[in-house]
């Protein structure tokens, strides 16, 4: 560009002399114009291509989901859309697999989320000591979140193999019976959550850790002095002191809960991983909407499954306000 | 939607490493142990140590048995009691798998889609960062609300209209098809943000300015030689998270032409049946980003820990 000819008093001339008189004056307001130009334009610019991606392949895409919710698309012929009003919606609310997936999905949800939030907490506890190779402890954690699903749900599969899995020898060491846990329902719904709660235990730890070390020193000291114990410094002083971390990290876990999709397909192993098992015992909302569209080659079914996904993550959130109000009103 | 009640970077997590830090993204560990700090309270017990070491044996046994099991053939990863030592079939299994599950293929994709990806989310990020923290502009806090509100968009609601644009791009099965999507993240330009209105002295940009230096070239001479450290971290963090990417690969990828997560569902859905073999793919598939934390993993860490990055 040519403002780099410009001087700096250029800067301020709004109004200059009237063009073309002299050569120079003239290059100097046509700077003056691109400065100002580059000043004004350039914040734009540079915010442009995140906001271009996104309205591209994420907004569009989401509006966009809505009305194909209420055609018949199939994946054979995606250019014929037929209208069909809200027949796929009372479809998906007659359809018992919906249900089901909607209840999975929520109960592996809270199964895979609360024991690992509570789990990072208290590591982050550990972490947060004057210690000796926390480097290791750190990373160690964190090792889990570079698994990508795929590697992580097929050790898991071996781990929880019913006839020569590890853990149910480790049980049989107790005493117990071999468990199945792929057809048990509960049993694989637990398994799957073990794979959740390894992959992101840590992470969130870490989360956690960087808010505990921003509380001031003196907080503890206080509540030290007013003879507060290890375990009420920890119940007063540290958890109120990472409120808004744990927010952060329930608001992010929720949105991976109501999305899952990669653990329950590989952990059933074979064919029947989009069905999630051969009773359906584990399939999420997430396996449903990919059983509709690409499987049975209904998109606008699938759809309708996404839209209900979104309602689903809106209404957790306003369940989860009102719960926030109640307990602030009872406090 | 509820994103007022989404502090990103949560006010009470410490802020980014102060200004004129160095080109080492996180050295705060040692500057730790030199002064007690905030929120360091007590020396570790014997009884914290063993919590530790108990949760470090949880994260890491799975992959360890990995490697135990991939290195085995089928009998003995099938007896009971289970193997607990690495066997002699190792190099073995990892060619056999490798072969099997068409694996050279998926790590070139998956190199490609995670290097590109993570390229271009440095780039526009740190450019929007930059805007965000140093630029004056109207609409500025709107804008910079929006970004983090996209970021309560899962999207993977939008596949179905997703995948009928890859089809009409004729992109179905490309790379392309997986990259294009996932260019930006409004993470990421948050994360870059918050680094930069820290680390960035406002005089530096004017000084540019006094210069007569053009946004652009303010940019490139002297937003990007402050931003370095906070790049690298993102560069690493949004590759791990693109490399593990499965949702949308799985969906519009197929086994002629997989990324590494997509090739590993192969070895699941009963093509191999020789459990050792589909351990030997699982770590094959994991063995780069595991190189890559055992080199980074300390930059990693500190990287989530400043930014609370999930990309």
């Amino acid at each position: 560009m040519a403002t780099s000819t410009s001087s700096p008093q250029d800067r301020t001339t709004g109004t200059g002399p009237p063009p073309g008189t002299d050569p120079g004056v003239k290059r100097r307001r046509r700077g003056a114009l691109l400065h100002r130009l580059d000043v004004k334009g350039a914040p734009y610019a540079f915010i442009a291509p995140f906001f271009v991606v996104f309205a591209a392949f994420s907004f569009y895409p989401l509006i966009y989901t809505s009305w194909i919710s209420l055609h018949r698309v199939e994946l054979a012929s995606l250019d014929f859309m037929e209208w069909v009003g809200f027949d796929n919606y009372l479809a998906l609310v007659r359809d018992e697999r919906f249900w089901n997936a909607l209840g999975n999905t929520i109960t592996i949800g809270v199964l895979s989320t609360v024991p690992q939030l509570l789990m990072a907490l208290g590591l982050a506890h550990l972490l947060n000591y004057r210690l000796r190779g926390s480097t290791f402890f750190r990373v160690a954690s964190l090792t889990p979140y570079a698994t990508s699903v795929g590697a992580a749900a097929l050790v898991f599969t071996m781990l929880f193999e019913r006839d020569f899995g590890m853990i149910n020898w480790g049980l049989s060491l107790f005493g117990f019976e071999h468990l199945d846990w792929e057809n048990n329902k509960w049993a694989a719904q637990a398994a799957i959550s073990v794979i959740v709660i390894w992959r992101w235990t840590g992470y969130n730890a870490l989360l956690y850790l960087a808010a505990m070390q921003a509380i001031p020193r003196d907080r503890y000291e206080a509540a030290a002095i007013d003879g507060a114990s290890r375990w009420q410094q920890f119940t007063k002083v540290t958890v109120p002191g990472i409120r808004s971390t744990i927010v952060f990290t329930i608001v992010l876990s929720t949105i991976g809960a109501t999305q899952l999709f990669g653990e329950p397909l590989i952990f059933g192993q074979g064919p029947n991983g989009v069905t999630g098992g051969a009773d359906n015992q584990y399939q999420t909302l997430g396996l449903l909407l990919y059983e509709e569209g690409w499987k049975s080659y209904q998109m606008g079914r699938a759809a309708t499954v996404a839209w209900a996904m979104f309602l689903l993550l809106i209404l957790v959130f306003v369940v989860q306000r009102l719960v926030k109000r109640f307990v602030a009103r009872k406090a | 939607m509820t994103t007022d009640s989404l502090p990103v970077r949560p006010p009470d997590t410490p802020v980014a490493p102060q200004p004129g830090s160095g080109p080492r993204p996180a050295p705060r560990r040692r500057r730790f142990s030199l002064r007690p700090s905030a929120g360091r309270q007590h020396h570790a017990g014997p009884l914290a140590y063993v919590l530790l070491g108990l949760a470090s044996l949880l994260s890491l046994f799975p992959l360890y048995w990995t490697l135990v099991a991939a290195s085995s053939d089928n009998t003995r990863v099938t007896q009971t009691p289970p193997p607990f030592l690495p066997g002699p079939h190792l190099l073995e299994n990892l060619g056999k798998a490798w072969q099997d599950a068409a694996l050279g293929k998926a790590m070139f994709n998956s190199l490609v889609v995670a290097g590109a990806v993570a390229l271009s989310t440095v780039l526009f990020a740190t450019l929007a960062g930059f805007a965000f923290a140093k630029l004056r502009f109207k609409g500025r806090n709107i804008l910079l609300m929006l970004v983090i509100g996209t970021m309560m968009v899962p999207p993977q609601l939008g596949v179905v209209p997703l995948f009928m644009m890859m089809t009409e791009l004729g992109w179905g099965q490309k790379l392309p098809a997986v990259i294009f999507p996932t260019l930006v993240s409004a993470v990421g330009v948050f994360f870059m943000r918050q680094y930069l209105a820290e680390a960035l002295p406002d005089e530096l940009v004017e000084a540019g300015r006094v210069d007569g230096a053009h946004s652009l070239r303010i940019f490139w001479s002297i937003v990007l030689p402050v931003a370095r450290p906070a790049m690298a971290v993102l560069f690493m963090i949004t590759f791990v998270h693109t490399w593990n990417d499965f949702f949308w690969p799985f969906i519009v990828l197929d086994m002629s032409n997989p990324t590494v997560p997509v090739a590993l569902t192969q070895l699941s859905a009963g093509y191999v049946r020789d459990q050792s073999l589909i351990m030997a793919g699982a770590l094959l598939g994991t063995l780069p980003l595991l190189a890559l934390f055992v080199v980074f993993g300390r930059q990693i860490v500190g990287g989530i820990m400043q930014g609370a990055v999930k990309g």
